[in-house]
């Protein structure tokens, strides 16, 4: 069934004479809970409440990062079996593999403080996705589809799960970069699940469409110091200052002509998302200064993430602020790495430079989640759209595999230091328990308390799914 | 006629031409070596290479330092950055003798001790031999697809002719196209909606064929006419958008979506591209002319091939081929001839993607895994690509490598200064001062240094970098005068080389992996019989025939379909970009070959393609909601309504500068890009191209790569990393903060208040007259009560409207939805 008219209704039901104080309580409580963004139960028992997913874009190369390959050491040189690659050379890996932690998990020398993680990882060591393409491949990560837009993975959760937060989107890609509004889009899902970019870099916020400039006005009450904690969230505070009672009236003024709008043209999709939008817009107007302000951790915390050394502050702070996120109760939280995976030569180089700035960050932000006790009930996964040939590319570069390659998950109810699944002898292909994108899917929806075969939508006359009509959730790797 | 290409190392640094390519041809095919020769390289040269340079030059090593391999007989032969290893017979010109004799400067190798003698001589020997060398390169790489196979899809065949359906309901038999979408939605047993208002059909007609919102008075001309004969006055209208100057900005900025129109090469070492205004220009105007498609596509692909009468006819033809130049480029590849494979793999993919709707360019690895395009097919179109020269204007990153040129243009800009004598004699004088100073400059330095040795003076090395900037702009200036003083134009663009040649296919698309050359050509699985290359042609003129031809099964499908998708919200083939296997499917085959063949049959006419569009029932229908209709095909697949329409960033930023009346309907000349000359964004120092753009309209906001235009990026405006023949819709809380916050829509909103207070001094009568303003028409009971309410909880009382809620009210109405999106 479509929750299509009584989402409607909601939206459109106008609080004529009322304060607009008591409106924006019901814009946020009551509302919400109308509109199906309140906490809703998952299907059981869920291990984990959040996820942070760091995407490494461009293709990680596996076998010279979690996928530790023997045989490839010793076949350098020698002439691959590959399909349509048979002929290539082989090209062993120039990094060290060592054996880490309790566990013994094989890691490369590319990753020593995640390494010293092992035992919290969960090695997913068999993964494979269809095509080889970096725009489509990166579509089929999110939504388990590589040539239309679907609802992606955070979106669905969102839908499945609602969102704990009043203040702040439920699914928060920090800096998602360009072309990724597919991805956030909520497709056929009702737009309050979509997911919204925060950029986080150093922008330059006067770069605007053009015959900007300040104006003149005045206006009463004018908050001072408006620019001190946006932290580059662009258009967070109001360029002339405007007060948050007036311009609540201005809102509830543009919202009472987007409920009549609706209410004449009945079903709107994106006139519902452009009330939708309004309304976390002036809400994350208070709340994400505050998160993303990271003035108030101490010294020692952001040295833990790697800020303040060049290679790794700018990914220890996307790092730091996805924990700050999380404890302001977002569901899904995304965050990247890019670019520079992409190593079809120079990889000795490219490669060591991607690690480095991230490994530090990454293992800073499993320790510190860790200490907080959040790791247990937070699923952290790390993962590109897919790995690398183990035949080199023009002497110092791998191409791209979709037949194989790594990621990893850890804490959120997943086995620490374990290892899941393998390709062949060399990282081809994926051999043994076998991870396609929907059984990855599968299981981490699973791990959030989801039935990957009951979250469906009724769309164009037929239940759709993330999984469409695949995936198997992945028992063993389960804590 | 005039063709010169601009060679900027007259004042910069030394250019780099790129050697290889002139060479990287035919020579590589034969390989006839006899025994004894072939006893000599294996005994005499072979182990050399092998001992003192594969360290550094070997697939084997993984090294190619300055893009040389020596393990192939092709790798050495095409050498490296600085030119042909070999050059057999020719010992001046081959790299490899110049450095292992130690001849040239900086190339002397191996780098620290020089061969013995002997060796040297056993190079000579084999080099005037002819450097046979037995080595044989890559095997050949082979074809899995059946290309006669995959002629039969659908997309790869001729367009059928094919009368529209009689149609049960007469009264929607009015078009062709009408028929054809009727007899389709009777089928699937869906529901027509009924036709739009008069109000909404306008403001659909004003803003898909010119991108903006009719004004209060026009829209008044058009009720009346409607009242007197609806059709007439459709009609009128129509042809009197088409004739308009704004129908070129706004088709324009379509077509530059698709050609991935941007102002700098992004990717490593993001250098502006100072003229590609030019193209921008050229492709308004041409929309303007209605230029016959398939001559546009000609012009872009091959114009400064093309026959022209004059030179003004010559410079736009030229300007045109910029298509081919403007893409993204990485110029920080070090290795120059990745750096060129990697550029023709753009411009394959950009021409093939545009114009045919493939992407060919996943043929470079492989053969295509889903369309039956082999992966020589991929190589015959390289051929063509490396037989041509693309001029992109930018410097190589302080001359290093990289180097782009241009293309000097015949005719001076008509906007542009002319320079006096008088002034060129000021300029003259001040460049000798300036070089004057510098040189004390560098003689105190000097002095300082002797004095206190490591010291370095902040101050002075600042004022020294002034004055070398004032030296760099002062013979910039007086180089790019003509002898008139006038200052000489260039453009992006293409030209032929002077000695063109097939190319290798390259293993896996690895440049130091040759295999088989392969013919320059095109894609087998469509007719090319009509246009051979000749010999001594790049085949780019023969290639953009065969693209803008009646007989190319995709071109005029693949063109009409990406018109279809701006004036009907989706293409018969939704994926307008992909008419491959990986495509979607038309969902009216019989229409999209009907309205292909028109096309080409009215000339290629793209104002009649607009016009026959607009005036169907189809397209003039209402966009009402219908639950029966909406639960079988929400997509609207199959037409029952109109398309809800929402404003694209361009139109929704021309439309608010045109409700507060301060948009500017000239075009200005060039580009903020062009006010400064080649520089690298994002560093320090930099400047804000987007800063204080004066409001023109939005086609002309500069698209930088990395760096677009705020509102531009964040309502989906296309990225010209890529073709974009279909723009995402976002709805984020992103734009809605943009929305109530930024500086932008604050300072717009005053104006509109402005407009208001001019109007009326009456608050219900400035309040009526904002939403005329902003949405075309009075407000409805309910908006209007809204309005009154804000304005009472706001001041408090029902008198006196202030300034800051006017500015308030107006912000709301931009920020509403009813201003974004149509009905």
């Amino acid at each position: 069934m479509e929750p299509l008219y009584s989402r409607r209704q909601a939206l459109q039901s106008t609080v004529t004479g009322i304060s607009w104080l008591a409106f924006a309580a019901l814009a946020t409580r009551e509302a919400r809970a109308a509109k199906g963004l309140a906490p809703k139960p998952p299907h059981f028992a869920p291990r984990a409440k959040r996820v942070i997913m760091l995407t490494m874009p461009g293709g990680p190369s596996h076998v010279d990062t979690f996928d530790y390959k023997p045989q490839l050491q010793k076949d350098d040189g020698k002439p691959g079996k590959y399909g349509q690659f048979r002929g290539a050379k082989l090209m062993g890996s120039p990094f060290e593999f060592r054996q880490h932690g309790e566990s013994g998990l094989w890691i490369s020398e590319l990753f020593p403080n995640v390494a010293s993680m092992a035992d919290d990882l969960c090695l997913l060591r068999s993964m494979h996705t269809d095509v080889p393409d970096h725009t489509r491949a990166q579509l089929q990560m999110h939504t388990g589809k590589s040539q239309f837009q679907r609802p992606s993975l955070g979106v669905w959760s969102l839908y499945g799960l609602g969102s704990e937060s009043e203040n702040l989107p439920g699914y928060v890609w920090l800096d998602p970069g360009k072309g990724n509004n597919q991805i956030l889009g909520n497709s056929f899902l009702p737009p309050e699940n979509r997911g919204t970019g925060i950029g986080v870099a150093k922008g330059d916020a006067s770069a605007g469409g053009g015959a900007g400039g300040p104006g003149g006005m005045k206006r009463k009450g004018r908050r001072e110091n408006l620019q001190t904690p946006t932290s580059g969230v662009k258009n967070i505070a109001n360029a002339e200052g405007l007060d948050r009672e007036r311009q609540r009236m201005q809102l509830d003024f543009i919202q009472s002509l987007n409920r009549e709008k609706l209410s004449r043209e009945i079903h709107q999709p994106g006139v519902e998302g452009v009330i939708e939008s309004f309304e976390l817009a002036f809400r994350m107007q208070d709340a994400v200064p505050d998160v993303v302000d990271l003035g108030r951790e101490s010294e020692e915390t952001k040295r833990l993430y790697g800020i303040g050394e060049s290679a790794t502050d700018e990914f220890g702070r996307k790092c730091l602020m996805a924990r700050r996120f999380a404890e302001a109760g977002v569901r899904f939280i995304e965050l990247g790495h890019s670019p520079g995976w992409d190593t079809h030569g120079d990889l000795r180089n490219k490669l060591a430079e991607n690690c480095g700035a991230t490994d530090k960050p990454i293992a800073g932000l499993l320790q510190d989640l860790k200490r907080r006790d959040m790791l247990q009930d937070t699923l952290v996964i790390w993962s590109g759209e897919f790995g690398r040939t183990p035949h080199g590319q023009g002497g110092d570069g791998r191409d791209h595999n979709a037949k194989g390659y790594s990621s990893w998950m850890a804490g959120g109810g997943v086995k620490g230091g374990f290892s899941y699944g393998a390709t062949d002898e060399y990282g081809y292909e994926a051999v043994e328990n076998k991870m396609h994108i929907h059984d990855w899917h599968a299981t981490i929806l699973h791990l959030l308390g989801l039935d990957h075969e009951k979250l469906t939508y009724r769309y164009a006359g037929r239940d759709f799914r993330l999984t469409d009509v695949y995936g198997h959730v992945a028992q063993d790797i389960l804590a | 006629m005039k063709r010169k290409q601009r060679d900027r190392s007259q004042f910069r640094r030394a250019i780099c031409t790129i050697g290889i390519l002139i060479h990287a041809g035919t020579a590589f095919g034969q390989n006839t070596v006899s025994p004894s020769q072939a006893k000599f390289f294996e005994e005499k040269i072979e182990p050399i290479l092998m001992d003192s340079c594969y360290e550094c030059h070997s697939r084997e090593s993984g090294q190619n330092k300055g893009g040389l391999v020596l393990d192939s007989r092709v790798g050495l032969r095409q050498g490296g950055n600085t030119g042909p290893g070999i050059v057999p017979h020719q010992l001046e010109e081959s790299w490899l003798w110049l450095a292992v004799s130690r001849t040239e400067p900086d190339y002397e190798m191996p780098p620290k001790v020089s061969l013995p003698d002997e060796v040297i001589e056993d190079f000579r020997t084999w080099i005037e031999m002819g450097a046979p060398d037995p080595r044989t390169g890559e095997a050949d790489v082979t074809t899995e697809i059946d290309v006669e196979a995959g002629k039969e899809f659908w997309s790869f065949r001729t367009p059928r002719r094919q009368e529209p359906p009689p149609v049960t309901d007469s009264a929607w038999s009015t078009t062709s196209i009408d028929r054809f979408v009727h007899a389709k939605r009777e089928e699937e047993g869906l529901e027509p909606v009924a036709p739009a208002s008069a109000d909404a059909i306008l403001r659909r007609l004003c803003y898909d064929l010119i991108g903006l919102p009719p004004t209060i008075e026009f829209a008044e001309r058009f009720r009346e006419a409607w009242q007197e004969n609806s059709r007439n006055a459709i009609e009128s209208t129509v042809d009197r958008l088409l004739a308009s100057k704004q129908f070129g900005e706004r088709w324009g900025r379509h077509w530059l979506d698709v050609a991935r129109y941007a102002e700098s090469n992004g990717k490593g070492a993001n250098q502006t591209y100072t003229n590609a205004w030019r193209y921008r220009d050229y492709v308004i105007d041409s929309m303007n002319e209605d230029k016959p498609i398939d001559r546009f596509i000609l012009e872009q692909l091959a114009g400064d091939l093309l026959p022209a009468p004059s030179e003004k006819q010559w410079q736009e033809q030229a300007i045109a081929t910029g298509f081919l130049a403007l893409g993204p480029k990485n110029l920080r590849e070090r290795n120059s001839r990745q750096f060129t494979m990697d550029m023709v793999d753009e411009q394959i993919d950009a021409t093939s993607t545009a114009f045919l709707g493939l992407t060919v360019s996943c043929a470079r690895c492989h053969d295509h895994k889903t369309d039956p395009i082999p992966t020589q097919d991929y190589y015959a179109l390289a051929g063509i690509f490396l037989s041509s020269q693309t001029h992109y204007g930018t410097d190589g990153i302080g001359g290093r490598y990289n180097q782009g040129d241009l293309i000097e243009l015949p005719l001076p800009d008509e906007m542009e200064k002319t320079y006096s004598d008088e002034e060129i004699a000021g300029m003259e004088l001040e460049l000798a001062a300036v070089r004057g100073q510098l040189r004390d400059h560098a003689a105190a330095k000097r002095k300082m240094m002797q004095a206190e040795p490591g010291s370095s003076e902040n101050q002075q090395r600042s004022s020294a970098k002034k004055i070398r900037a004032r030296e760099s702009q002062l013979v910039e200036t007086l180089e790019s005068l003509a002898g008139s003083g006038e200052v000489k134009a260039y453009a992006m663009g293409m030209s032929d080389k002077k000695e063109v040649a097939d190319t290798t296919i390259l293993v896996r698309g690895e440049v130091d992996s040759p295999a088989q050359v392969v013919a320059r050509g095109f894609l087998q699985v469509l007719d090319h019989s009509a246009v051979p290359i000749a010999n001594d042609a790049s085949g780019r003129l023969e290639m953009a025939r065969w693209i803008a031809s009646n007989r190319n099964p995709l071109t005029a499908r693949v063109y009409v379909n990406r018109v279809w998708e701006k004036l009907m919200g989706q293409g018969l083939v939704a994926s307008v970009d992909n008419f491959g296997t990986t495509g979607r499917p038309p969902t009216h085959p019989e229409l999209l070959d009907h309205l292909a063949i028109q096309f080409m049959e009215s000339g290629w006419s793209l104002k009649n393609l607009v016009r026959s569009i607009v005036v169907t029932r189809t397209y003039l229908a209402g966009s009402e909601f219908h639950s029966g209709n909406y639960a079988q095909d929400p997509d609207n697949k199959f037409l029952w309504r109109a398309a809800p329409r929402r404003l694209d960033a361009e139109s929704f930023r021309d439309s608010i500068l045109a409700t507060t009346q301060q948009l500017r309907f000239d075009r200005p000349f060039r580009s903020p890009v062009a006010e400064h000359s080649m520089v690298e964004l994002g560093r320090k120092g930099s400047p804000n191209v987007h800063f204080q753009f004066p409001p023109y309209r939005s086609v002309y906001l500069p698209p930088v790569r990395d760096a677009m235009p705020e509102l531009i990026e964040l309502f989906d405006g296309a990225d010209p990393e890529l073709v974009t023949g279909s723009r995402e819709e976002s709805n984020g809380a992103d734009q809605s903060l943009f929305l109530l916050n930024s500086p932008f829509v604050v300072e717009q909103s005053r104006h509109f208040a402005e407009r208001l207070e001019a109007h009326s001094s009456r608050i219900d009568e400035q309040v009526r007259h904002a939403f005329l303003c902003a949405f075309g028409r009075a407000p409805t009971g309910i908006e209007y009560d809204s309005a009154i309410r804000f304005h009472r909880d706001f001041t408090g009382s029902d008198r006196g409207a202030d300034r800051e809620f006017l500015t308030l009210l107006c912000q709301g109405l931009f920020c509403s939805a009813e201003f974004r999106f149509l009905p």
